[in-house]
């Protein structure tokens, strides 16, 4: 093999940067995240009523399209109303509807935005609620 | 052909780390201006608009007047330029780069800039500049690298190139026309709000570009094996000549309709850049620098005699430039915020991060050019033109 | 057929950017919310094209206008930047006379009317620049009510905006404006802005969805008059027809929507 030196101390350099990560964190996986729903505004509601404007599932995976979707109807449309797959009606806003149940930014939004390490610019214009440090 | 990039003598090599240190100074400015904002620079309410705008219509205008060789070459059959083109290109492409990221170090959101492609706005005249410069670009790097590779290879280039060349050719002066319509389409703002904008900027760009070329293929001669040729630098010089005339022309015509008519609102950006208004008189030291600058250039370029000494003529390029660099690349800008809707002046002078970021960027633009000049003329000192700059022949 | 390795790595490189941009609108096309499940609030204010009048004869003292102005930039947090007056941001502020109409200046004009501070605000011009100019619909005319609104999500900070407008009602975020909002008089029902963004009256878009006048309207005591320009039963129709009013610059062909009477 040419240059055998070469090489294998560009494997031992590239392997290295590779798995540098897993070593750096100690092979430890950082606690799975465990966003939280009991905010007192929530649990104040009767069990029946305490439904997010869509389905959990589809807030799950789509919260960040309806977002999208609401800040555009509401800012260039001008339409403030959401009508949900059930026929309710909420008042599209993320400070004045969402946050209003989910006072928990920290427990709520942070906890898996901070896992998977998305950084949404939400808050550095909306106002988050006000949290106790805890 | 990149690999003769990374061949370098002593010189090459002192040159290409003492720009990379002025990159990395004005990357931490950078870093600090991206944290805090734009409130680190001089910018105002007022003047919204400094010395980043200012240097990117300037760079446009040097990015255009790559056409100037490349024109008379293809179009004219002018042989002497045979030489230059490639340096012209490769200016070309160094100054929308740099134009690109001074619009990028302006931006407030820099993060967001692709918004300009996720929403195209086809009433916004910065929609089509960002098409134009980036079409530019592309055009300028195909024709460049292929016809240089071409000549490495000592074969004709491609025929598809051809048709690209006069397509690049129409562009030049459509991207400084276009930075023109930035300007001349705001109501209210009485300096910029002129029909006679866009050829302006023409002119100018026509003096002030050729003129750096000029004195780039100097420093190539000097220092490489590659002679771009006494008699296309002597062509160059009578453009630089009767563009700068042209571009002094222009700025008369201004001076006249604004001051034979009496309109205040037209005279008082004038009044402020060169005599000061109402006690504000920042930029008038700079904008009479620009013009003396400007009458040097002139007298040196006029007179064939002078002219034909290449000394000199470095001087009058060197004159023209910064006259124009001052002129075109501040003055023009800032002028056109003072005073502002409310008939209030404020002044405006940029900071030390922001003269740092900008320095940063032409050093950005200078180690492309230095790059790119330096393969163009490692090749060019293989295969060389006989001595009529007709054909090519094998270097001995 | 054989091809050589440069031309193999071209076609490679052809494919993956090919392949990256197939992906990425396949995933483009998901499942999401209908825009036909947003609707208007049924106690929302509506009109074709909205419009203002102020009456400067009912503006006697310093505190009146200080009074609309604590209106508008309270409940906008707009923060008050005293450090550097080149950073200031107003949405609603006053010029005098010589400069709110700059080129109507008359020496002999008594005194009073020359210095006489004016409420100055975003036109909502009917064809405004600052929307001709803009590389990313940030800001943008709306086609219901003509509200010249922003999108600060959108807006990229290029300030062509400021540029373009012939009024000087364009203010830009030169620092985090944040830590200028007393935090004691914040707006929780209203965003703040961030830092690199361009801002400017909306106009109150927001109360006017909820059936509320613009804040500045309300607390004016009759001094802002407010309403539709192309309705002639409105409020501002009728002061129009029946008093002589002035707009600024008209000239320039914006088609201002903010009247004065002197
Ligand atoms: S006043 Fe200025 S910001 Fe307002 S709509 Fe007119 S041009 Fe745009």
């Amino acid at each position: 093999m040419y240059n055998a030196g070469k090489i294998i101390i560009g494997i031992i350099i590239f392997v290295g940067l590779v798995t540098f990560p897993f070593i750096f964190a100690g092979g430890k996986a950082t606690a799975k995240p465990d966003p939280k729903i009991d905010t007192p505004e929530i649990l104040k509601m009767p069990e029946n009523e305490r439904k997010c404007v869509e389905s959990k599932s589809f807030m799950k995976k789509e919260h960040m399209q309806l977002l999208n979707d609401w800040r555009d109807w509401v800012v260039r449309d001008g339409n403030t109303i959401y009508t949900n797959a059930e026929g309710k009606t909420f008042n599209m806003s993320l400070q004045n509807t969402c946050m209003k149940c989910h006072s928990n930014k920290k427990k709520f939004c942070d906890e898996c935005h901070n896992y998977t390490a998305v950084k949404p610019y939400c808050w550095d214009c909306h106002i988050a609620p006000k949290e106790k440090e805890s | 052909m990149l690999e003769k990039a990374i061949y370098g003598g002593r010189r090459y090599w002192v040159w290409i780390f003492f720009l990379l240190g002025l990159i990395s100074v004005g990357f931490l400015a950078y870093l600090y201006q991206f944290k805090s904002g734009l409130g680190i620079t001089g910018m105002s309410r007022d003047v919204s608009w400094g010395l980043y705008i200012g240097q990117f219509t300037f760079l446009v205008g040097v990015a255009a007047s790559g056409v100037m060789v490349v024109l008379p070459y293809y179009l004219h059959d002018y042989k002497k330029f045979g030489r230059l083109t490639i340096l012209g290109e490769f200016l070309a492409i160094a100054a929308v780069i740099m134009c690109m990221l001074f619009i990028f170090v302006d931006l407030g959101q820099p993060l967001r800039v692709l918004n300009v492609i996720l929403h195209p706005t086809p009433n916004s005249v910065m929609f089509y500049d960002m098409l134009v410069l980036s079409g530019y670009l592309m055009l300028n790097l195909l024709i460049g690298w292929t016809v240089l590779g071409a000549e490495r290879k000592e074969v004709a280039p491609p025929k598809w190139v051809k048709p690209l060349i006069i397509l690049s050719i129409v562009w030049a002066p459509s991207i400084h026309t276009v930075t023109a319509f930035l300007y001349a389409g705001i109501p209210g703002k009485h300096f910029w709000l002129t029909a006679i904008l866009a050829a302006r900027f023409l002119a100018s760009a026509f003096a002030g570009g050729p003129a750096l070329l000029i004195i780039l293929a100097l420093i190539v001669r000097k220092y490489t094996k590659f002679d771009p040729g006494k008699e296309a630098i002597q062509s160059l010089g009578k453009i630089v000549t009767y563009c700068m005339l042209i571009n002094v022309f222009f700025l008369g015509l201004e001076l006249f309709t604004a001051f034979y008519s009496q309109i205040p609102g037209h005279m008082h950006t004038f009044a402020y850049l060169y005599a000061g208004l109402h006690g504000h008189n920042q930029l008038v030291p700079i904008m009479w620098v620009s013009s003396i600058l400007a009458l040097i250039a002139i007298v040196l370029l006029v007179f064939p005699q002078i002219r034909k000494n290449e000394n000199l003529l470095a001087v009058a390029c060197l004159a023209t430039f910064f006259s124009l660099w001052i002129d075109k690349g501040f003055g023009l800008v800032v002028g056109g915020f003072v005073p502002n809707s409310f008939e209030k002046i404020t002044e405006y002078w940029p900071t030390l991060p922001e003269a740092l970021i900008a320095l940063a960027v032409w050093a950005i633009g200078f180690l492309v050019l230095t790059i790119l000049y330096k393969i163009a003329v490692s090749i060019k000192e293989e295969v060389v033109f006989d001595k009529y700059g007709e054909k090519q022949i094998k270097a001995e | 057929m054989s091809i050589n390795r440069r031309e193999f790595l071209k076609m490679a490189g052809i494919t993956t950017i090919l392949g990256i941009g197939g992906v990425s609108a396949v995933q483009g096309v998901r499942n999401r919310v209908e825009a036909s499940q947003a609707s208007r609030a049924p106690e929302a204010l509506t009109a074709k094209r909205w419009a203002m009048v102020v009456d400067m004869s009912k503006f006697k003292s310093e505190e009146d206008y200080q009074k609309c102005i604590n209106a508008c930039h309270l409940s906008h947090n707009v923060p008050h930047i005293t450090d550097n007056p080149k950073h200031e941001i107003k949405w609603l502020w006053t010029e005098t006379y010589e400069h709110a109409f700059p080129g109507n200046e008359d020496k002999y004009r008594a005194e009073r009317f020359q210095h006489m501070p004016f409420l100055m605000l975003c036109n909502h011009c009917e064809n405004p620049p600052c929307v001709r100019v803009c590389p990313t619909q940030a800001t943008f005319k709306r086609k219901s009510d003509g509200i010249v609104m922003m999108d600060m999500h959108r807006c990229i900070g290029c300030r062509f905006c400021m540029a373009g407008c012939p009024y000087g009602a364009r203010s830009f975020n030169y620092k985090d404006p944040r830590p200028y909002i007393d935090g004691s008089k914040e707006n929780l029902e209203f965003p703040t802005r961030m830092k690199g963004v361009v801002e400017k009256c909306t106009l109150c878009y927001e109360r006017l969805a909820k059936g509320l006048q613009p804040a500045c309207v309300e607390v004016s005591n009759g001094a802002l008059i407010f309403g539709d320009l192309e309705d002639p039963n409105s409020a501002v129709r009728k002061v129009l027809s029946e008093r002589f009013t002035i707009r600024r610059k008209p000239e320039l062909g914006t088609g201002t929507s903010v009247y004065y009477i002197i």
